[in-house]
């Protein structure tokens, strides 16, 4: 644990009044603040840390016993005179309590000196909203393609989650309520899902559409046929046309993803061909394709 | 027919210790709905989360209306702009 200089963080000398701790704090906070910086975690580390600075250097009793002992305070003694004393004079100051949703967080540093909680004055009695949680989900693209349950586990708590079938990579899902809980009784803060989805070593994705390579011999390209392929809803018996192009593309209606939210709705699966020449001609077959070529 | 959940200016204003005249400056700046039933003020439950960024923006960043209206323009194009993101990082996996 190390000692945490709050005139540096705030960018402020000692001898800074209460305006100038107030304006440095609202100008870093406004730089900081998780609001204005959303999915940044270095801004709510940041922004904790200034949150925590203000909390002591704006409040004189804080302030003063910090300035008093806070490159040594480790003399826990000393400070429990004066941690009992602080209990005793905490609500004196009517300020709002600065960053509630995302300052309630302190150091160590913070808790040894002032105790737990932080937030003096109307924190103790307001109600506040508990902290938002983020968490990543990795999925392999088949488990996108179904409803699904999953269970994860977030700040040692299990949640059993509906992942709904079509889910974006990157997309971000929130389960209200199963955030942080929330200060003096307010309501839970939500959990935010994001998913990272795995890319498949045959079927690629675009929104509802799947695409494919599938490799063709040379001869049912030529003259025609069936084939089965694999679709990620099963087999599927393939018409090929004769004289089918390398690279020509097929169109499967219906046979791609599944769209998000919309039951029974699938985007389309399109098959591009890789017509494959034969390998290790006999003598007798490298001839007749000699007599093609002549013909 | 879908259930409404709406929340008293009055008892909001209360329970996060802000004056009522701040909600209705939101309502006239258009940054909240307000829905009268009954000449009471009640905001849907809807708005919870954007409100109370609202009152964080205000009171703990001493941001003025005008201010939270640009910066919730900026956000929600920045937010947009992630969302074009991400679908983009989507698309160039087919190349990968």
């Amino acid at each position: 644990m190390d000692f945490i200089d709050y005139y540096k963080i705030l960018g402020i000398d000692k001898s800074a009044t209460t305006k100038d701790i107030k304006n440095a704090y609202r100008k870093l906070a406004r730089k900081h603040h998780p609001d204005l910086n959303p999915n940044d975690k270095d801004a709510k580390k940041n922004f904790q840390l200034i949150n925590e600075a203000n909390e002591v250097l704006s409040d004189p009793e804080k302030r003063k016993k910090y300035d008093q002992y806070g490159s040594d305070w480790q003399h826990a003694e000393e400070f429990e005179k004066q941690k009992q004393y602080q209990q005793q004079t905490t609500g004196s100051h009517g300020a709002r309590n600065q960053g509630a949703q995302y300052g309630g967080d302190f150091s160590d540093f913070f808790e040894s000196m002032f105790g737990g909680g932080g937030g003096g004055g109307r924190s103790r009695q307001m109600k506040y909203r508990g902290e938002d949680y983020t968490s990543e989900l990795h999925l392999e693209l088949v488990d996108a393609y179904t409803t699904h349950q999953q269970t994860i586990s977030v700040n040692g708590k299990k949640i059993r989650i509906t992942v709904p079938a079509g889910i974006e990579n990157g997309q971000t899902i929130k389960i209200s309520g199963h955030g942080s809980p929330g200060v003096n009784g307010g309501p839970n803060g939500d959990l935010y899902i994001s998913f990272s989805i795995a890319n498949h070593s045959v079927f690629k994705r675009s929104g509802d559409n799947l695409y494919a390579n599938i490799d063709l011999d040379l001869y049912t390209a030529v003259l025609g046929g069936e084939m089965i392929i694999d679709t990620l809803s099963g087999k599927v018996k393939l018409k090929i046309k004769p004289e089918t192009q390398n690279g020509s593309k097929v169109k499967l209606k219906g046979k791609g993803f599944p769209v998000y939210k919309k039951e029974g709705q699938f985007g389309d699966l399109f098959i591009t061909f890789s017509i494959k020449i034969p390998t290790n001609l006999t003598d007798e077959q490298k001839e007749l394709f000699t007599q093609l070529a002549k013909s | 027919m879908e259930t409404e959940y709406l929340i008293a200016v009055d008892q909001f204003c209360a329970y996060h210790d802000i004056d009522v005249s701040f909600i209705r400056s939101l309502q006239q700046n258009g940054l909240i709905e307000i829905t009268t039933v009954e000449n009471t003020g009640f905001i849907d439950a809807e708005q919870l989360q954007q409100l109370e960024k609202y009152i964080r923006f205000y009171y703990e960043l001493d941001i003025n209306l005008e201010g939270i209206d640009v910066i919730m323009h900026l956000l929600n194009r920045v937010n947009d702009m992630h969302q074009e993101i991400t679908t983009l990082r989507n698309r160039l996996r087919l190349y990968e």
